[in-house]
């Protein structure tokens, strides 16, 4: 039968089993929208294509699927640059359909032209632009399998309108041919027994596992390892849930606001496994002065992650689930019971802390977030200080349980992820731990949520200020706190909330806490809780930037 | 230390700029870069002469093997492969020096392909040392114009860089 290019890409879409598209219409993608109007995809109307983007991306780390947005040419593809680069960043599957002017209008500087594909080009894994009605079902066979496979990245389609009206046959190809891209799975055996053997042979050894593992689906593969063979686990922020925070082996984070004894646990350790993260330097601070007593295993797909800043000595590259599988087979368990013994001296030394008194603290709002839900809710983040604080206080037990911009620290990422995560995770309570400053960057998603019954909670911890920047001003620039004071200048949150239809909360009383994360839980709506806390309260412990990661403020020096 | 890297590509639009893109974006330098269509039309090779360190270069081949439109990376090893570049330039003369360049060019094994009463244009290929040798003979004389392609290279022997698969870094 023939169909229409816009009919052809739908159904195409079918095929790859998408549940739901995120998006916003224009004249460019008219035809796409009409389709849409019978077809049976959900589609979730946003209120700025930048909020579709990252519902997407929420959507696809709370599921592991591919997530799906769609925007016009022009302003509307532009909108979504800054989610598609945050999914680039964080290796999150996504598929970016955007339409295009007519193909004889591009290069002309026509209405709402811009060269997505060009812009693009560095933020995504891959992205094409359609020239000939041909090759539209190939090309998203082609970027579904491009954006799941491997390291997972954001692919995007670029749509010209006289394409989508043009007619053709419907043939969805089987399988895909692309002679440029065959990601490697299957770890080199030598190297795994390598591996395996300076394992068994380390005295200090620490596991370093990142968002790879809950993208690989090796959380399970992972806990063997580190119960098996009695390892310690530091975790990244993405990959916080890859282990459970509960376990007696659990270090939390490392890096630049992670736990005093899991950074002082790299700076002694004799042996990194490091799985599935990429050496960050929010998490290696000083790369010269890193582990230094430490051979390093490097576990990842991706070749490029492989020594670009820290010197691997046993690199394996594939995928984590199969090389820890293999792992798991050949390591013989090494004595380890004095180093546990040091780090529970670190732990007891130097734990994560923060004033207990009767004020209301970021800290202990996601301490009762926590025992509100015991690790069984979806915590998205904003970026700042809630975030760190989101990171250091939740006990994340489960993959996929945080959703938060590591790579590109998007402010404005973390409410339209929870709209994602939420349609994803329908039964799942899903919170946004948000900042003053960047629920701003996105708060128009209110109304997409409420209209949609997407039912998130938000809990701003609201300081009145930009507050990590305000702490860098503290700590470096002489409280020189230039233009990042808010006070007096943002809405009322719970009008704000109301006028939305959603419904807010003001909590100014430590004693309150409790009570109102409860109502929010039980309310079949948006909540908005404006959580009023110290102004001026710190993410500790911190590295300053360009130190070792052992040379922390509150967090004493080894 | 200088490389020469070979890539084969897809010969479709747009491959040039994530290549070029790539370089910029990730501050690899570029010494030169040629480009044309292979043996087999849906093919484009590339030849790259990029200077780094082992590490930069390390990266620069797993980079390249990652855009998706890249079918294969060769780094030649010294020795084992040949280079060419084709030159064209324009250089004054003057009936006291005509005699003189003539002379050079002819001594070069280059090409004369144009000559006017005020200047000679002149073609050259060869490796690296052949077309600067030629650049320094001709330069006093008063060089008007010098036209390069870039290197291009192959490898000696009976191995070819075939556009089958592309072979992941594992180590
Ligand atoms: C889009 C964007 N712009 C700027 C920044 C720089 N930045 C990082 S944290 C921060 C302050 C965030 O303020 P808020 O949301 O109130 O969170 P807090 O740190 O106060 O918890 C800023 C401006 C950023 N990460 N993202
Ligand atoms: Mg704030």
């Amino acid at each position: 039968m023939k169909m229409t290019g816009a009919k052809i890409l739908i159904e195409s879409l079918k095929k790859e089993g998408v549940e739901v598209i995120f998006g916003y219409p224009g004249g460019v993608v008219l035809p796409l929208f009409d389709e849409l109007y019978d077809v049976p995809i959900r589609f979730i109307l946003v209120r700025h294509e930048q909020g579709a983007a990252h519902a997407a991306d929420g959507y696809a780390r709370a599921t592991g699927k591919v997530g799906v947005c769609l925007a016009t040419s022009g302003p509307g593809a532009t909108n979504l640059v800054t989610g598609i680069a945050t999914a680039y960043m964080d290796s999150v599957p996504m598929v970016a359909i955007t339409g295009q002017v007519k193909t004889f209008l591009i290069g002309n500087d026509a209405f709402q032209e811009a060269d997505i594909t060009g812009i693009t080009r560095p933020i995504t894994k891959h992205n094409y632009l359609v020239e000939d009605i041909k090759d539209l079902a190939r090309i998203v066979k082609e970027a579904f399998h491009i954006a799941r496979t491997g390291r997972p990245g954001p692919v995007l389609i670029d749509l010209p309108v006289d394409i989508q009206q043009q007619e053709l046959e419907f043939h969805y190809p089987e399988k895909v041919d692309m002679r440029g891209y065959n990601p490697n799975y299957e770890g080199h055996p030598g190297q795994i027994k390598r591996a395996a053997k300076a394992i068994s042979d380390s005295k200090r050894p620490v596991i370093y596992a990142g968002g790879g593992v809950i993208i690989s689906e090796a959380s399970g593969e992972l806990i063997e390892l580190a119960k098996n063979n009695n390892i310690p686990v530091t975790l990244t922020l993405l990959g916080m849930g890859a282990f459970p925070q509960t376990d007696k082996l659990a270090l939390g984070m490392l890096g630049m606001h992670g736990t005093a004894y899991a950074n002082h646990a790299i700076m002694e350790s004799d042996l990194i496994i490091a799985v599935g993260a990429r050496f960050d330097d929010r998490v290696t601070g000083k790369v010269d002065a890193f582990a230094p007593h430490a051979k390093v295993i490097h576990i990842d797909i991706d070749p490029t992650s492989v020594s670009k800043s820290v010197d691997v000595d046993i690199p394996i590259v594939g995928d984590a689930k199969r090389i820890l599988k293999e792992l798991n087979a050949n390591v013989k368990k090494p004595d380890t019971a004095a180093w546990l013994e040091q780090i529970e001296g670190w732990k007891k030394k130097f734990p994560l802390k923060y004033k207990d008194d009767d004020k209301l603290r970021p800290q202990y709002v996601i301490e009762q977030i926590w025992e509100a839900t015991k690790g069984e809710a979806i915590i998205c983040t904003e970026v700042g200080q809630n975030q760190m604080w989101a990171a250091q206080f939740y006990k994340y037990i489960k993959p996929r349980s945080i959703i938060s911009s590591g790579g590109l620290g998007t402010m404005g990422y973390g409410f339209p992820a929870a709209i994602g995560a939420k349609v994803g995770k329908p039964d799942a309570i899903v919170f946004d731990v948000a900042g003053d400053g960047s629920i701003q960057m996105n708060i128009q998603e209110l109304a997409t949520a409420v209209s949609n019954k997407i039912p998130v909670k938000i809990a701003i911890l609201n300081n009145c200020y930009l507050g990590m920047v305000r702490q860098w001003q503290e700590l470096f620039y002489k409280k020189r706190y230039s233009y990042t004071c808010l006070k007096g200048s943002s809405p009322d949150f719970v009008k704000l909330a109301e006028s939305y239809g959603a419904v807010g909360m003001r909590i100014t009383k430590k004693a309150d806490v409790r009570a109102a994360l409860d109502k929010a839980i039980k309310t079949d709506n948006v909540v908005v809780m404006d959580f009023v806390i110290e102004r001026e309260e710190n993410v500790f412990p911190m590295v300053p930037a360009g130190q070792a990661i052992n040379q922390m403020i509150e967090g004493g020096l080894a | 230390m200088k490389h020469t890297i070979s890539v084969l590509v897809e010969n479709k639009f747009g491959v040039l700029a994530r290549i070029s893109g790539l370089f910029s974006a990730r501050g690899y330098n570029i010494d030169s870069l040629a480009v044309g269509m292979t043996e087999d039309p849906t093919v484009s090779r590339m030849t790259i002469v990029s200077e780094g360190d082992d590490k930069t270069l390390e990266q620069i081949k797993k980079q390249l093997n990652k855009l998706i439109d890249v079918i294969k990376v060769v780094d030649f090893k010294e020795g084992e492969f040949v280079d060419r570049e084709l030159i064209l330039l324009k250089v004054a003369v003057s009936s006291k020096t005509r005699k003189e360049v003539l002379e050079a060019i002819d001594s070069c094994g280059a090409k004369i392909v144009n000559a006017g009463s005020k200047t000679i244009s002149v073609e050259a290929a060869g490796d690296q040392n052949a077309i600067k040798s030629l650049i320094e003979l001709l330069r006093p004389f008063g060089l008007m114009e010098v036209v390069r392609t870039g290197r291009i290279a192959l490898e000696i022997g009976d191995k070819a860089l075939s556009g089958q698969g592309k072979p992941e870094a594992n180590e």
